[in-house]
């Protein structure tokens, strides 16, 4: 059986901002309301005519780019999103075809905000299963098209990005690059984040979400160290959703990871769902906050309720 | 469990997640009016709080308990 490792990350965003202050003018809330409740700043907003596989299309460049693999290295593209426009096609076909990607196998993941997890343990799976070689997973959204603007508890979190990383073999001898994924989900509360009908918007019981995230998600994270074999303190970046950043500040906490460690890309980039984790990574890497052959743990949760976490070795 | 012993824990619960010193932490204050105790840390202390007297406070019920003394009642009340 061949193990699978990361070889490279790549992250987009739209080029608007828009600040608390632009959003104070839109619904009653204030920059400091959201600061203290939710850790945003500042987030991107696509526009009207820039789509999730646009977007999607972006960091799986820049990614493809980073690993140094030709398109055609690629067998298995898969696009992490639950905001296309439409079901139908798949955002990952188009994508693999805009990029030079001829006849992969592709196929789009619904897991919501923890769907980046899940690609990234599926495309893991592929690789040792010898079903592909190298894959390039995307998680990309564009949450601004299903939230309701007049909507001040859900339009404030919300954002537009992608992030994307690509999968490929392990060599000989050398160790997984991507530990067990530990993944589940809470159908019995799934009525806490909804989108209702075609035309719905977001809905969200954010004090629900709040606790389920802040109790049920560190012994998931806990289990993924574990069957990663490394403890909490081996960690030298933990990079959850970018839910908010109490949520993230919690989960940390009782993890007891130092908060040097921890990713805070949501001050910037706001709640991008799937494409938060694979966002942040490719900012730290940028930075020089990640440090190659370490293992950084990552935790995606969400709608479904879902969630999904792993242990990766740093690229 | 005595009023006073529910009083002590939580006032520490509270000195941990919201940083208020213990000794703010008086019956007659009002969480969100004299403790700045915004809704999220509110949970937080739900379920600190669930660990440590072993009594579950639901989010709806959350919200009635405005004052210390509230949730020392509830919690003397349902232990």
């Amino acid at each position: 059986m061949t193990d699978a490792k990361i070889l490279a990350f790549g992250g987009y965003q739209p080029d608007r901002v828009v600040t608390n202050d632009d959003l104070a003018k839109i619904v009653d809330t204030s920059d400091e309301w959201i600061r203290s409740r939710v850790g945003i700043q500042s987030r991107r907003i696509a526009d009207d005519d820039e789509t999730v596989t646009d977007m999607a299309e972006a960091a799986g460049a820049k990614a493809l780019a980073a690993s140094g693999l030709a398109p055609s290295a690629i067998d298995l593209v898969i696009v992490a999103t639950c905001s296309p426009i439409v079901p139908m096609p798949s955002v990952s076909a188009t994508v693999a075809h805009r990029l030079g990607i001829v006849a992969p196998g592709a196929f789009d993941l619904n897991a919501a905000c923890a769907g980046f997890c899940y690609a990234l343990g599926t495309a893991s799976h592929a690789v040792s299963a010898g079903s592909a070689r190298n894959v390039l997973v995307i998680g990309a959204e564009k949450m601004s098209s299903w939230v309701d603007w007049t909507d001040r508890s859900t339009c404030i979190i919300f954002a537009d990005g992608a992030g994307a990383a690509v999968v490929g073999p392990c060599a000989e001898n050398e160790a997984p690059g991507i530990g067990p994924v530990v993944w589940g989900s809470a159908g019995d509360q799934a009525s806490k984040i909804t989108v209702t009908g075609r035309t719905g918007a977001m809905q969200q019981d954010g004090q629900a979400v709040f606790r389920w995230a802040t109790t049920a998600m560190h012994p998931v994270a806990l289990e993924a160290c574990t069957r990663a074999g490394v403890t909490p303190a081996d960690i030298s970046a933990f990079v959850p959703h970018q839910a908010n950043l109490r949520i993230i500040e919690a989960i940390a906490r009782k993890l007891g990871i130092p908060r040097e460690r921890v990713a805070d890309d949501i001050v910037h980039a706001g709640n991008t769902s799937s494409a938060s984790i694979p966002l942040a990574l490719s900012r730290m890497a940028e930075q020089g906050r990640l440090q190659p052959g370490t293992p950084a743990l990552l935790i995606g949760f969400g709608a479904g309720l879902s969630y999904a976490a792993q242990v990766i070795t740093v690229p | 469990m005595t009023d006073q012993e529910i009083l002590a824990g939580l006032a520490e619960i509270i000195d941990e997640i919201a940083g208020v010193p213990a000794d703010e932490v008086t019956p007659d204050k009002n969480f969100v009016d004299d403790l700045d105790i915004d809704s999220l840390s509110m949970v937080e202390i739900a379920v600190a709080a669930q660990d440590k007297f072993g009594v579950e406070i639901p989010d709806e019920q959350l919200k009635d308990l405005k004052t210390v003394q509230d949730v020392v009642n509830f919690v003397s009340k349902n232990s």
